[in-house]
């Protein structure tokens, strides 16, 4: 009886396979006896006679070799080695000639239980271009840089918790930043380290509240972070009182607040989704992250404290992304703006637009603007023959980026240009990956200016080149 | 033997069904079995890249879904945790799949922290450098494309689908074959201008999970590329109760975990 179905079916089958010749033969799964039909058809299909699942099927490797020990560790573990060789393009009496030589071990894990998760990530790294390797965790000087070592938790479905080192984010600018005043690292950015390097972290604790009508963070630096910022140790810089270019001979010297809790930050993000759009409102309070003040006496360099109110809002925009940002910098230090030691307080604007331009080919603008309060006092203050700043600082970047080779290799080109200040920076790029842990990558940091004193073209002789290469695992 | 009897004449039933569905309905339950099955769903996919030179590369994710309109088979969330290869591991990315206008996608990177949106991108490019397209990923809309029955045989509706704008693919029509009982794809050929097939997509295993016909292994070949990838789902659940919030940037910068695992 059983038999008898059996060849029934397999005749059906037989009859449906030669007619439908040129049909794709049924997956295991869907012609075998295994996968149940529906309930209301409990019929079987016909058992495919054996050889016909006999695809030429590569089936995927359920593990490297290279990677079955990372399986037996009790946590999350990654990381990579890398090597980075840079050079000037030009000598530079102030600095070294080589601009990197960098050999670094970076190491990341993570543990998650129920609702906590602790983050632990740092680098190890060595690097002849710089004099002095003792670790200085705070700066991130130094043969170990900490980067992340902190704990995430969920007390309530409403919040969640980060406290400890982390690397912090927000706002909508393309490698401008008006409303994050987390630490950037430019000295890593300016020799051509991996973009991710361009953040520093900061020891705090931060707090995201959420809630249908709007979602809230709140990041509280008990002791100022300050940006890791060009001292003229690797970079060399203008020096108003120098009236020159400077570097490793003169150093920035700087008086930074470090009092904890008395000299701290907070900053807060009120942000919601409007359709597709994302706001967001920011308030700062805590200092210029870089230093822009001086004290007479000393001679030191300050960070005079500040506040930042801002805005922003990301959206779809005529087939591609647009955003916009605002944030009034009030430097309260500055007393109207005649002294001319502090910075004044200014306005700051970006607007930006990215969209696919071709397949694997994305571009994108942005206009950025810095405008100055009380410019004619600054003006004022300045002894004769100085160079004055301009009330308004513009600045337009454009990214291009293209993918090729099964998106392996990635072309890349990000220009700062500053119509104002007649200066800029260029960024062309290329990296190439070679397979599932070998990165290669060259590129170039290229500024250009008129004068010695404006922001990039300060930086003249600083352009560089460099290669690297990457084992990721 | 009367049971026998039965049993073919079930089977006959259907692989003729008397009451023929309507191609816009085979269609309809073709997007349901591939894209829509239960309210949400997770998988953990491992997708192997084969070059044209026979050069492998991998790339491991969990991959979160959710039916924003379940019954109409339209908007859906998708949320994807990679953990391989190293360089991407962390990287979240999020996609709000929409019907009539572009997809709202972003994408997390842990280094920086940065929550970076995505502009819509050309569907028909490839999703994290492998052969399948976003569109295969995520799915194509169907009223994108004219629908045609061109033939029927005992296991497959077979359909021949047109674009109504040919300039937004690369392709001139495609063939699907789709089982009739489950309504799962097996075989989808795309075809140049020239009529030559240079794409295709092979469903290797179905398994049924929580009662749902699944693939679980999947292939795509592309000559003009050259190579192919498989892509492997194990883990697979569905109806787990993701909630929405999921599909947020808080679970960008603090991916969710209980639902990765």
């Amino acid at each position: 009886m059983r038999q008898a179905t059996r060849s029934t079916l397999c005749l059906l089958f037989l009859y449906a396979n030669v007619a439908g010749a040129e049909e794709p033969s049924l997956p295991p799964g869907l012609g075998g006896s295994e996968p149940s039909l529906p309930a209301g058809l409990g019929v079987d299909e016909p058992a495919l006679p054996a050889g016909l699942d006999n695809l030429p099927v590569k089936i995927p490797a359920n593990d490297t070799a290279a990677s079955d020990w990372k399986e037996l560790l009790p946590f999350d573990f990654t990381g990579y080695a890398e090597a980075r060789l840079g050079t000037r393009l030009q000598s530079d009496t102030a600095e070294k000639t080589a601009s990197i030589g960098e050999a670094r071990l970076h190491l990341g894990a993570n543990k998650s239980w129920e609702s906590t998760t602790a983050n632990l990530t740092g680098d190890f790294l060595y690097d002849p271009v710089l004099d002095r390797h003792s670790v200085e965790l705070e700066s991130g000087e130094g043969w170990f840089d900490l980067r992340e070592a902190n704990l995430l938790f969920r007390p309530t479905d409403f919040s969640d918790i980060k406290i400890g080192r982390q690397i912090l984010t927000w706002g909508t600018g393309d490698l401008i930043f008006i409303n994050d005043l987390f630490p950037k690292d430019w000295n890593s950015f300016f020799i051509g380290r991996d973009e991710e390097y361009l953040k520093a972290p900061s020891d705090a604790l931060k707090i995201a509240l959420f809630h249908e009508f709007a979602n809230l963070d709140i990041v509280y630096t008990p002791r100022f972070d300050s940006d890791r910022f060009i001292d003229g140790r690797r970079i060399t810089y203008f020096n108003q009182n120098a009236g020159n270019i400077v570097g490793r001979n003169l150093p920035v010297l700087v008086d930074k607040p470090s009092r904890r809790f008395s000299e701290d930050e907070i900053a807060l993000r009120l942000h919601r989704m409007i359709n597709a759009y994302e706001t967001a409102l920011y308030f700062y309070d805590g200092y210029w992250k870089s230093p822009n003040g001086q004290d007479a006496a000393s001679g030191l360099f300050t960070f005079p404290v500040l506040s930042v109110y801002g805005a922003s809002i990301r959206g779809p925009l005529a087939g591609g992304i647009g955003n916009a940002e605002l944030g009034y910098y009030d430097s309260r230090d500055y007393s109207s703006g005649n002294d001319p030691l502090i910075r004044n307080s200014e306005w700051r604007l970006l607007v930006g637009y990215e969209r696919e331009l071709l397949p694997e080919f994305t571009g994108s603008v942005q206009y950025y603007l810095e405008r100055m309060e009380n410019h004619d006092a600054y003006r004022a203050s300045l002894p004769a023959g100085v160079f004055t700043k301009d009330k308004n600082r513009h600045v337009i970047t454009v990214r291009l980026t293209k993918l090729l080779i099964n998106q392996n290799l990635t072309l890349s080109l990000f220009n700062f240009y500053s119509p104002s200040d007649e200066d800029g920076y260029l960024r062309p790029k290329i990296n190439y990956k070679l397979d599932d842990n070998w990165t290669l990558e060259t590129g170039g940091n290229l500024f250009f200016g008129k004068r010695n004193e404006t922001f990039f073209g300060q930086f003249e002789d600083n352009s560089n080149v460099y290669v690297s290469v990457r084992y990721g695992f | 033997m009367k049971k026998c009897i039965l049993f073919s004449a079930l089977a006959m039933f259907m692989a003729q069904p008397a009451f023929a569905l309507s191609i816009d309905e085979i269609v309809a339950r073709a997007n349901h079995a591939a894209y829509y099955q239960g309210a949400d769903g997770k998988a953990k996919v491992q997708m192997v890249i084969t070059d044209k030179q026979g050069r492998e590369r991998s790339r491991n994710f969990t991959i979160l879904r959710k039916d924003v309109d379940d019954a109409g088979d339209t908007e859906q969330k998708f949320y994807v945790y990679f953990s391989r290869p190293a360089d991407v591991n962390k990287t979240a990315f999020l996609v709000w799949k929409q019907i009539d206008k572009d997809d709202d996608r972003w994408l997390y990177l842990p280094a920086l922290d940065l929550v970076k949106r995505i502009a819509a991108s050309d569907e028909r490019t490839s999703f994290v450098g492998s052969h399948f397209f976003y569109e295969d990923v995520s799915g194509r809309t169907p009223s994108e494309d004219r629908h045609e029955l061109v033939e029927e045989t005992d296991n497959y509706y077979v359909l021949k689908s047109t674009p109504k704008n040919l300039k937004l693919v690369e392709f001139a029509y495609y063939k699907n074959w789709i089982h009739k009982t489950t309504f799962i794809p097996v075989k989808t050929e795309f075809y140049d201008t020239s009529g030559k097939a240079y794409r295709t997509y092979d469903a290797l295993k179905v398994d049924t999970i929580n009662g749902f016909p699944t693939v679980t292994r999947s292939k795509m070949t592309d000559t003009n590329i050259g190579g192919f990838t498989v892509m492997g789902y194990s883990k697979v659940n569905y109806d787990i109760g993701l909630p929405e919030d999921i599909f947020s940037e808080r679970y960008l910068r603090a991916a969710p975990r209980q639902y990765l695992r």
